[in-house]
């Protein structure tokens, strides 16, 4: 037997992890499903393993940063079930201090997945095998998917010839980054006749 | 009793069968691969963060140079991603455009891999003879785009510009002689004794493994899965297009290979559709709030100068939400997480790469091989640094 919609998948999973599930949407045909931290490990399993989900790939592990919000951290898990032709979407929110069990034992693919959330956020994982950075230089400092690190970072590296090696410096610009803003303060995608034309159908 | 001792090795970064700035130790006993650990990231460009402070025309480009030998696919998952954000549907043509680019990307990238991968294990002439192939390609990029690596072709509700006859005509020419070139590549290597020494029973994957690594492409129907997007999660107008999927059986290098060289083939076929039922019509959404009025229009139109304007500063707003959107590009999933707060740029811009993943399991295929395997697997995997490091 095989689900057939998203919407199907919805009940389903609704009504297996009931208590387990914060709030489920479905939008533009994927369904979003949140739920607490300590659930992610029992709601992942189920995911898998359970005989009508059969969500046996992980496809990616995106960390959003909120720094207005409370709990900063948001971090969504992508899958894919080939037998359903069916996409998930998983997603946690939680605090900076806090750590985050790792999925490495039921999916080996979310080493690097996790690797990479640690590197550009600093986020945590609980039982990671090899928590190292991934992406950026050795020895960087600092997590730079994170919205308060600037664009421009804070190190610039440079063949110097005078030391005949590669040399970190702080970055020099001679012009600063310059992030206009272009955003209007009106209301750019609608027409006053549009406007007033809903107003007519509602009369 | 012999006194044995492992031996650390760096292979790469700057190692000719190590396509690109891959850095792999690897940890020998004598000849046999103990473990690796692949050192990735120094292509990291910030692609993503990069992608926050750009509004979404500006952000496209970036997308060509993820994987760089295979760009408009990379453009075409980010627009479609957009695309489902606002809600647009693309004219009929301007699909059938993306299509025949698209397969033109994966043939581009399918040659890159396959003959490289002969030259890692020591055959010079396929990419000789490939490369003049690719060349050609690259025209039709640079016909249609202006470039011939850096396209930024597609746009948000369409492509944009549309194709002159005379370069239909001509990639309509390249899929009558292409084939004979692939069958070319295959005499060289498909029976060669030193090519199938050297790939078969090489880095074999099995069906289980390739779900649990998140393989996705080839790397996963040479393992005898049949699962392609094109056809399970048809884009664009795959639907009405009539190709089939190779699938390998072994999941094996050698597998890999003949996986990709039928692609070529079957991309050869979609081609010729697309050229032979291309629709007439607009090339992109005539919804002048995305893309930009005809340059003519401009002269007459005060309305038109103004959306220019606006779009070309302030760009459009897309509707705060959050989509994922993956195309098979020729090495695998490609998909785009994208999370839009309602402004003109996006909120954050994940990137699904599929070489991230399938460098990942290089330590779990080359275990207990030799180390003049490692070339041959890496050659299999289709590694592009530009996606993996983003």
């Amino acid at each position: 037997m095989t689900i057939k919609s998203t919407i199907e998948l919805e009940k389903i999973v609704n009504s297996e992890l009931a208590s387990k599930v914060d709030s489920s949407s479905t939008n533009y045909g994927e369904l979003l499903i949140e739920i607490k931290v300590e659930e992610l490990i029992n709601v992942i399993n189920f995911l898998k393993s359970n005989d009508l989900c059969k969500f046996r790939q992980l496809i990616d592990i995106a960390g959003i940063d909120y720094p207005e919000k409370e709990k900063r951290f948001k971090l969504v898990y992508l899958f894919l079930s080939h037998e359903n032709n069916l996409r998930i979407k998983i997603s946690i929110n939680f605090e900076m201090t806090q750590q985050i069990p790792s999925i490495t034992k039921i999916f080996p693919s979310a080493n690097w997945m996790e690797r990479e959330v640690f590197d550009m956020y600093g986020i945590k994982f609980k039982n990671h095998p090899d928590l190292r950075r991934i992406l950026t230089d050795y020895n960087f400092k600092g997590h730079p998917l994170r919205k308060d690190f600037p664009l421009t970072g804070f190190n610039e590296v440079r063949y110097s010839e005078k030391d005949k090696k590669v040399i970190y410096e702080p970055v020099k610009l001679e012009q600063n980054y310059r992030n206009f803003d272009f955003s209007s303060p009106w209301e750019g995608t609608k027409y006053v006749k549009e406007i007033q034309n809903k107003k007519n159908e509602k009369n | 009793m012999k006194k044995t001792k492992t031996l650390n090795l760096n292979f790469g970064p700057q190692h000719p069968a190590a396509h690109g700035v891959l850095r792999l130790i690897l940890k020998l006993d004598g000849e046999v691969v103990e473990e690796a650990d692949p050192h990735i990231g120094l292509l990291h460009r910030g692609t993503e963060k990069l992608i926050e402070h750009k509004t979404y025309t500006q952000a496209l480009p970036y997308f060509d140079r993820l994987d760089y030998v295979a760009p408009m696919n990379q453009e075409h998952a980010f627009a479609l991603a957009t695309e489902k954000l606002l809600k647009i549907e693309v004219p009929i043509r301007a699909k059938y455009i993306r299509v025949i680019f698209c397969e033109i990307g994966r043939i581009l990238s399918h040659i890159l891999n396959v003959t490289t991968q002969a030259l890692d294990v020591g055959a010079l002439t396929p990419s000789l003879w490939g490369f003049e192939e690719r060349e050609t390609l690259m025209t039709f990029y640079e016909r249609a785009s202006g470039s011939r690596l850096h396209a930024n072709y597609f746009r948000t509700g369409g492509v944009h510009q549309d194709l002159p006859q005379k370069l239909l005509d001509d990639i309509g020419k390249f899929c009558q002689t292409f084939p004979k070139i692939i069958d070319d590549l295959e005499n060289l290597l498909t029976d060669n004794r030193i090519f199938k020494q050297r790939n078969v029973d090489i880095g074999i994957v099995t069906k289980k493994d390739a779900m649990d690594h998140s393989f996705s492409g080839v790397m996963l129907r040479g393992s005898g899965i049949a699962w392609d997007l094109r056809k399970s999660q048809p884009y664009e107008c795959y639907k009405d297009l009539d190709f089939k999927i190779p699938v390998g059986k072994n999941g094996d290098c050698y597998d890999r290979y003949l996986c990709r060289i039928e692609e070529m083939r079957e991309s050869v076929k979609i081609i010729k559709q697309c050229l032979n039922n291309l629709p007439k019509g607009p090339i992109k959404t005539i919804d002048n709030k995305i893309s930009p009025p005809k340059r003519e229009d401009l002269k007459n139109s005060m309305e038109a100068l103004i959306h220019h304007f606006k779009l070309f500063t302030e760009g459009f707003r897309v509707p705060a939400g959050n989509v994922y959107s993956a195309v098979e590009a020729p090495k695998g999933e490609f998909g785009v997480y994208l999370i839009s707060d309602g402004s003109n740029k996006p909120y954050r811009c994940k990137i699904r790469a599929p070489g991230f993943s399938h460098l990942q399991a290089m330590d779990y295929l080359i275990k207990g091989h030799m180390l003049a395997d490692v070339p041959a697997v890496l050659g299999s995997l289709d590694i592009v640094f530009g996606e993996v490091d983003r």
